[in-house]
């Protein structure tokens, strides 16, 4: 959709102690584009989503936002740029209604008192916007919703923040066919409405359905980025299994797979 | 305009608006799903009332019914800091004791030392607060169980207690402004005019708040609903001022006693100004959340050690102004102040009020409901002739039953999605 992604890392080096976790890594996402980002366990997905949120110092490397460079050195800088994480427990209070989950460490005052109808009506906007009509009353305590409402009002609570770049660890993993669709769906809606989405998958169905790129970690190397039209069923697995796949993957190392695609087409799954 | 437009696409506009009947058939509902929360109070108020007025007429009566305030005083505001700590999931069992050390710092310092009431009170708050500090502290910073570090300072501040009345001597209060503040009652002008202002605050914040939310189309409560809860306000409280003010002196010649006893506008502020902080306030809404949820608290930006260390420090400074209502009421302080029922009263309070002993779950509200029980139980049952034996078996009963009562709803309200 874009030409110019909205974040884009370079040569990112994580290591704990002797552990090298992630090498020489880049990733980009675009804005109105789904990124899967899939590898095995231990591949190094959640050490780069916590890099791309501030929660661990990168040993080196660049970052890109939006054609700038930046340093995130904290969850604060991340959401200051805009970027927003939603994990996979969700954090949310059961004893708090959906409102008040949404605006959690951010309330919306006017002097010391909570503004409740601004914040009731903001939360309302959102969840319209995203065409979320699942939900009976924003007043309901979070502890009485599904799984795939809970999932819904964690995407919410991280758009509400005019967030650019949301990241979604595995929001389908505890959840049923039917949720899963919804869920999906109100991914899709992200993109559409001109987020960058990174969506944390092991799910290859997931991938496939609403997903435009597929971004693959292999031992803390990112083996390849391509189209998700440009790639098959088999051809993700084998480079989450192996981290080659056909000319795709560790067989040239130098490029790293990134910007193999040509931009600026949309695949198929957006529109 | 616009806003209501999108508002009516939008999600929270697929339920109707609440209609009376939708609005009873919904608490029905709420409270079947284990979302019970001060009904057995009340309840319990009422059968407790109704059965002791039976069983020994002395019980209704205006005289009575003013002693049930003062009696209850110092264990409901104690309970009310209780709720805070409660509210994280912890407790502070030495929040009795430690109301007694204000209350000895309390007489030290105007009997002993001879200086104002005024010093002696700001020396008997100060000292809640830097107890509240230093338990709050251990528990949040060190990491201890709130369990063991509560449980040390109830055995220490027993010793402290000890220590200040110079082993086991008591030591009298005298000061006009202390004895009256369990002792003597507002004038019956007065307490007609704070319950006036209690009614059209209550009713101006409740309309308020109608027509703003109306104002920009969100969903309100009904409007007959909102009026009977102001008119129910305004006919409890009209009640409860005029059985007060009536003439309960035994001979008018002697004395008159008449007149709402001040400690009730006392407990009435502290039950509003902790109201609006934990439901108005974001750093209420934080207390919430630390307790249902901390991890996430956490991960939304809440300093969530300073929530744990501010509860204690409330709860402790809360324990004060209850340990010098005792020393009020008592005219003096002994080495048993804030000590034997008083923690366990306390506790009970809240815990009968509906506030949940696993954290998330309370409100100030029921303290004085909870405390309410308690010092009908403990009145009624000291004029039916029981011996204080069978008063703490019947109490603590009380308090199993509704810690039973909490942990059943909540294992029901797991079971039906509903908080």
């Amino acid at each position: 959709m874009s030409a110019t992604p909205l974040l884009e890392l370079r040569g990112i080096d994580k290591s704990f102690g002797p552990v090298q976790v992630l090498r020489d890594v880049a990733f980009t996402a675009y804005p109105g584009e789904v990124t899967a980002l899939v590898g095995d366990n231990g591949a190094g997905k959640s050490t780069l989503v916590k890099c791309i949120s501030g929660i661990y110092p990168t040993d080196g490397g660049e970052f890109h936002f939006d054609g700038r460079p930046v340093s995130i050195n904290s969850p604060r800088d991340a959401a200051a740029l805009g970027i927003e994480v939603v994990y996979q427990d969700l954090a949310l209070c059961d004893n708090l209604d959906i409102v008040q989950n949404m605006f959690l460490g951010r309330e919306k005052r006017s002097g010391i008192v909570l503004d409740e109808p601004t914040m009731e009506q903001m939360a309302a906007e959102t969840l319209a916007g995203l065409s979320v009509r699942t939900v009976k009353s924003l007043r309901q305590h979070v502890a009485s919703l599904s799984g795939g409402q809970r999932q819904t009002v964690a995407i919410a609570k991280a758009v509400l923040w005019n967030s650019r770049l949301v990241i979604l660890d595995e929001p389908t993993a505890a959840l049923g066919v039917a949720q899963t669709a919804q869920v999906l769906e109100l991914v899709r809606r992200l993109a559409d409405n001109g987020l960058a989405v990174v969506l944390i998958s092991h799910n290859m169905n997931d991938v496939f359905a609403v997903s435009d790129r597929v971004a693959a970690l292999y031992l803390g190397q990112m083996v390849a980025q391509v189209k998700t039209t440009d790639i098959t069923h088999a051809q993700v697995v084998e480079l989450i299994t192996a981290g080659r796949s056909g000319n795709l993957g560790l067989a040239d190392p130098g490029s790293n797979g990134t910007g193999a695609a040509p931009a600026d087409t949309t695949p198929g799954a957006a529109r | 305009m616009t806003t209501t437009a999108v508002k009516k696409e939008g999600p929270a506009a697929v339920a109707p608006a609440p209609t009376v009947g939708t609005h009873f058939s919904n608490y029905l509902r709420r409270v079947r799903g284990g979302d019970i929360g001060a009904l057995p109070a009340v309840l319990m108020l009422l059968a407790l009332a109704i059965g002791f007025s039976i069983a020994r007429p002395s019980f209704f009566t205006a005289g009575n019914f003013a002693n049930l305030f003062t009696q209850g005083a110092a264990t409901t505001l104690i309970a009310m800091g209780l709720v805070f700590v409660l509210l994280l999931g912890e407790i502070d069992l030495s929040a009795g004791f430690a109301s007694g050390v204000c209350a000895a710092i309390l007489a030290n310092v105007v009997t002993v030392l001879g200086y104002p009431w005024y010093v002696a009170v700001l020396a008997a708050v100060v000292t809640g607060v830097v107890i509240g500090i230093g338990l709050g502290l251990l528990v949040a910073k060190v990491g201890i169980p709130s369990f063991v570090v509560t449980l040390a300072g109830f055995l220490a501040f027993q010793g402290v207690v000890l220590m200040l009345m110079k082993e086991g001597s008591n030591i009298s209060v005298r000061d006009d402004v202390l004895v009256a503040i369990a002792n003597r009652n507002l004038p019956p002008t007065l307490g007609w005019a704070l319950a006036a202002v209690a009614v059209a605050g209550y009713a101006a914040t409740q309309l308020l708040r109608y027509r703003n939310r109306a104002a920009r189309g969100l969903l309100t409560d009904p409007i007959a609903v909102v009026l009977a809860r102001i008119a129910g306000l305004a006919v409890i409280l009209g009640a409860a001022v005029y059985v007060l003010n009536l003439e309960r002196s035994r001979n008018v010649l002697v004395v008159s006693l008449k007149g709402v006893p001040i400690v009730v506008p006392i407990i009435a502020l502290l039950l509003i100004l902790w109201t609006f902080v934990l439901q108005r306030t974001s750093y209420g809404r934080h207390i919430y959340a630390v307790g249902g949820n901390a991890e996430a608290a956490r991960r939304a930006g809440i300093n969530v050690d300073r929530i744990r260390t501010s509860v204690f420090v409330i709860c402790s400074t809360m324990a004060a102004i209850g340990g010098i209502v005792a020393a009020s009421r008592a005219n003096s302080v002994d080495p048993n102040t804030g000590g034997s029922n008083v923690l366990l009263y306390a506790v009970g309070a809240a815990v009968i009020g509906g506030t949940s002993l696993f954290g998330g779950k309370g409100r100030i509200l029921d303290a004085v409901l909870g405390g309410a029980v308690v010092a009908v139980i403990d009145n009624g049952m000291g004029l039916m002739g029981y011996s204080s034996g069978v008063k703490y078996v019947v109490t603590g009963v009380v308090l199993l039953a509704a810690a039973t009562i909490d942990a059943l709803s909540r294992r029901r309200a797991a079971a039906t999605g509903n908080r």
